[in-house]
């Protein structure tokens, strides 16, 4: 389970606003963060990973204390153990394919990195430096090596935005089987409602940093049209 | 070409070479610490090392030559306790060199880790990678053109220095008498001949590792 209780003032367009998050996450939920851009969404999922620091608040993981303002508390990202994919997809340039998946590995399985080369369908680009590959194919790779870190919290900051319909629909499917797969708490950002109707088992809801609506996808949809 | 010629060459390679070796070394951490930390008195540190930029060389080899004296604390203390004497030997040219030329390994460093995305670094992180594991793997095998340029700028630098040298060093053959200086002293002897002979060979290697520079830079556009 996660429990989240933060508060972390961020320059938006609109001015300073602050974000205040006080939620707990089930394990195996797959909860989906949606709002408008400034609301908070990224942040919240850098807090998280612990990429930001929020300046007031704590973050507990099961029983470990992520952060805790009080205590002074700050664990690096290091050692949360959570897999982030970045909306840049943040792929090494130095490497390649295989090489960015087996980067996240702690120790190194080779039958594993096939695994998912072949669950994201990339074959026939293992070997192919990412600059060399089109936005849907790094966003492939950037949510396998996300995979291959076996995280405890996976948080997908818009993964699949870069893609046609088809691949879209084909990657929600794999998301919702990695999700089972590690059985454990998902954070996804998204702006597709129909995206969210799909994959999310519960959706929170963020307007200016703050969460405005907060469960199952079509209560909260609904409430809101 | 006569063994004199030759062994103020090599004098001035080694000391180029010295010098790269060492900054590269502490260059690194420094350009790391520039680049991605905080601390109150970092702008204080940037000018340090960007002084030699602006100092004429002729001050920062007289206030190294007056450290370096046995008169003063630094000095008397490296005599008395190592039994080392700084001044007018190759090892305090060294020393200098390393101070004068901060500016010409750090700068291109410290750009070209700016010049990564942040998001590289941080998705190391979250991959349970540490900072020095980052660094090397992620950070380095991505600012190669930099680490040339800083490497090339360094060693060019170096070969080309005259006034810190003559300071600290004078020109003692075989120890501090590196090829800039030996085409001074050739030059008041009214010995063209020879003064030619070094200037077109540093003039050749400048104009090869600038060349070298700007044909990398051509194709990475991320340096200057």
């Amino acid at each position: 389970m996660l429990n989240i209780n933060i508060q972390h003032a961020m320059l938006t367009s609109e001015g300073k606003k602050t974000l205040e998050v006080n939620t707990e996450i089930e394990t195996q939920e797959l909860l989906c963060l949606f709002g408008h851009s400034g609301a908070g969404k990224t942040t919240l999922l850098r807090i998280l990973a612990g990429l930001t620091k929020p300046d007031k608040g704590r973050i507990v993981f099961d029983d470990t204390v992520w952060f805790d303002s009080d205590k002074k508390i700050n664990l690096p990202p290091q050692k949360r153990n959570v897999g982030f994919m970045f909306q840049d997809y943040a792929l090494f340039p130095n490497m390649s394919v295989e090489r960015n998946i087996s980067f996240a590995q702690k120790e190194k399985d080779t039958a594993e990195v096939e695994k998912l080369i072949s669950l994201f369908d990339l074959q026939s680009l293992k070997k192919q430096k990412p600059d060399k590959l089109s936005g849907g194919q790094k966003q492939r790779v950037a949510l396998a090596r996300a995979l291959a870190a076996k995280p405890t919290l996976l948080m997908l900051d818009e993964p699949l935005s870069a893609l046609d319909w088809d691949m879209r629909t084909e990657l929600q499917d794999e998301i919702i089987k990695a999700h089972l797969l590690l059985n454990t708490v998902t954070l996804l950002v998204s702006h597709d409602i129909q995206e969210v109707h799909k994959v999310a088992s519960s959706v929170m809801m963020l307007k200016n940093g703050e969460v405005i609506k907060c469960g199952v996808p079509a209560e909260v949809f609904n409430a809101t049209n | 070409m006569d063994k004199y010629f030759i062994d103020t060459l090599l004098l001035t390679g080694r000391l180029a070479g010295w010098t790269t070796l060492i900054l590269f070394l502490i260059g690194l951490p420094i350009a790391y610490l520039l680049a991605y930390k905080r601390f109150w008195f970092k702008p204080v540190v940037e000018a340090l090392i960007s002084m030699p930029l602006v100092l004429p060389p002729t001050v920062l080899g007289f206030y190294m030559l007056m450290a370096y004296s046995p008169q003063n604390a630094l000095g008397r203390f490296l005599q008395q306790t190592f039994d080392v004497r700084l001044a007018f030997s190759f090892e305090g040219v060294l020393i200098a060199s390393v101070v004068f030329s901060l500016p010409f390994m750090i700068q291109p460093l410290q750009n070209g880790l700016t010049s990564i995305p942040t998001t590289l670094r941080e998705a190391s992180y979250t991959l349970g990678k540490s900072e020095i594991d980052t660094f090397v793997r992620v950070l380095m095998p991505n600012m190669i053109p930099s680490i040339i340029t800083a490497i090339a700028m360094t060693f060019a630098h170096c070969i080309g220095e005259f006034g810190v040298v003559i300071m600290v060093g004078g020109n003692i053959p075989a120890e501090t008498r590196v090829a800039s200086i030996a085409i001074y002293d050739e030059v008041q002897s009214l010995n063209y001949e020879v003064a030619n002979q070094y200037s077109f060979v540093l003039f050749i290697i400048s104009m090869v590792i600038l060349t070298i520079i700007y044909s990398i830079n051509g194709k990475k556009k991320i340096f200057f």
